[in-house]
């Protein structure tokens, strides 16, 4: 059976940070397609204060999703402030005091985030937002894991879950938010807030698995 | 770009600098380098708090004065303040007598200001909210609910303000600034898009020779394009949709024009004639008109109409004294 090592915080959170400055332009254009256009510059600079404030620092899983939700929500404000910082809090309240996670532990923790932001959010899947990308995501994950498949299989379900409902918004007609009131005409658009929430799962995906390897090696 | 900035990434932070330096008497700190205060404390009166996105100044920040708010959140450009923000500002303003949140119907400020409210609970203040929502072109009457607040919510500080600076309790002041917000009703027109400093590029597309009916302070798309018009019939699209909102007939009103930004203020004047003409034709009276550049979109070219119904309660409160940078009377 495979494990996170959870002392790994630091480096899988500044994939996290890469993955978002990477993307700030083209989150941004995504988002001006239907909103209004800031949600790149946004996640970009809380993501960059939060790395700026670690730097140097080994810090763990749950103690960098902490640090990531509060620099969050002390700092991008809007609608992402709250729903990004609720979720990596639910995240990093879950693995607090574990050393290290298995695939059922892991999914256990991403549940916990989708609560936290489920108890500020009103919204739902199919009202063309991050949850219908973090929704599919996490069920798929469980899914994955409750038939009995290896940790590194279900991260895959994770991945395939995201993309796919990310890729849902574009034909939904937007239910919150600015693009709510596009109405019909938000169709044809994926939701920035779907493609962000898609970026950093993969990502999250992603350097898990590499980092499993390291714990099983 | 042509603009007056330095890194992109701070033009908020630089502004609130330059406004604390320009206004000593108006504004002083606080905690939060996001949050302003009214310089003049006055004891034992509701505190009355507003918050949202920088870009549309003189909103938020011109509305902290005398008669108007106590202090402000101030958030990043189209975007809510935090919630840490918005507890700082319910500090700032609370006298031990409750405080009024008075801002606009937008996702972002209503999460924020929902965890703000629920620290502030924590730490013994209590806080009341009124969201406007006046903005007819983003949701049918029978949807309220989704309405966007615009450049009604001036009326509900202008109201919530007064009713708090003559010592009213905090459930008449929130009354009093739902009842306001709710007797406006509002529409933008837009002209021209405009640009987010960080984002270098203009946030969507009007075509010259086109305007945009009902679009929002943020871009947001309105009812339809269609091309531009002159003013005296810009006037009438503007005013048909707010005449079927509800029923103005015989009733004294207040009315606002506010430019977005790059309008001269001299063709809102010209725009208000028309208005007023029209107003006049439907039997209305006019008890009141502000015609400037009263809540902004960065440098959009157009503007937004709002028409208050008036009654004997809101009239005093509409007129009474107020000192700000952006309302004084």
């Amino acid at each position: 059976m495979q494990f996170l090592d959870t002392s790994y915080g630091s480096e899988i959170l500044s994939e996290l940070v890469e993955v978002i400055l990477d993307n700030r332009d083209y989150l941004s254009e995504v988002d001006g397609s239907i909103g209004d256009g800031d949600h790149g510059i946004n996640m970009a600079k809380g993501f960059r204060l939060f790395n700026e404030s670690i730097q140097g620092q080994s810090l763990s899983l749950s103690k960098a999703l902490t640090t990531l939700a509060n620099t969050l929500m002390g700092s991008i404000g809007g609608s992402m402030g709250p729903l990004y910082g609720s979720l990596f809090l639910g995240m990093g309240n879950a693995a607090k005091d574990r050393d290290e996670l298995d695939a059922g532990a892991f999914g256990d923790m991403l549940s916990a985030g989708l609560t936290s932001l489920q108890s500020i959010s009103d919204a739902n899947v199919g009202d063309k937002c991050l949850l219908d990308t973090l929704v599919p995501a996490v069920n798929d994950y469980r899914h994955a894991v409750d038939n009995g498949q290896g940790f590194a299989s279900a991260l895959q379900s994770l991945r395939d879950g995201a993309k796919r409902g990310c890729e849902s918004t574009r034909e939904l007609e937007a239910k919150i938010g600015r693009a709510s009131r596009l109405g019909e005409r938000s169709k044809g658009h994926l939701d920035a807030g779907a493609v962000s929430c898609q970026l950093l799962l993969v990502r999250l995906a992603d350097s898990t698995e590499r980092h499993l390897d390291k714990a099983a090696a | 770009m042509q603009r007056i900035i330095n890194d992109p990434d701070n033009v908020v932070d630089d502004a609130v600098r330059g406004y604390l330096r320009a206004s000593p008497n108006l504004y002083a700190a606080t905690d939060h380098p996001r949050v302003l205060k009214y310089a003049i404390e006055t004891p034992a009166k509701v505190g009355v708090v507003t918050g949202g996105g920088s870009g549309h100044e003189p909103a938020f920040l011109g509305y902290v004065g005398d008669g108007l708010c106590d202090a402000v959140a101030i958030g990043e450009i189209f975007s809510s303040p935090t919630a840490d923000a918005f507890l700082e500002a319910f500090r700032a303003a609370d006298r031990g007598q409750g405080v009024a949140c008075l801002y606009g119907n937008y996702a972002g400020d209503n999460m924020n200001v929902k965890m703000a409210r629920q620290m502030a609970e924590m730490e013994g203040i209590q806080v009341k909210t009124v969201i406007a929502r006046d903005d007819v072109a983003s949701a049918p009457a029978d949807q309220r609910e989704k309405r966007r607040g615009v450049a009604g919510e001036i009326m509900m500080w202008k109201v919530g303000g007064a009713a708090a600076a003559r010592y009213d309790d905090l459930d008449e002041v929130i009354r009093l600034a739902q009842k306001a917000v709710d007797a406006c009703s509002s529409i933008g027109v837009g002209l021209s898009s405009c640009t987010i400093p960080a984002n270098g590029k203009p946030n969507f597309t009007i075509e010259p020779g086109h305007m945009e009916l009902g679009i929002g302070h943020h871009g947001e798309p309105g009812i339809e394009v269609v091309p531009l018009p002159n003013a005296e019939a810009m006037a009438q699209a503007m005013c048909d949709p707010i005449l079927a909102d509800q029923d103005f007939t015989g009733s004294d009103v207040a009315v606002l024009i506010s430019g977005l930004g790059a309008t001269p203020v001299m063709e809102l004047n010209l725009l208000y004639s028309h208005v007023a003409d029209r107003l006049e034709t439907e039997g209305i009276t006019v008890h009141r008109a502000d015609i400037g550049n009263y809540f902004t979109s960065l440098e959009m070219m157009g503007a937004t109409l709002t028409v208050m119904k008036l009654d004997e309660e809101l009239k005093p409160l509409v007129d009474a004294p107020a000192q700000s940078l952006a309302l004084t009377r």
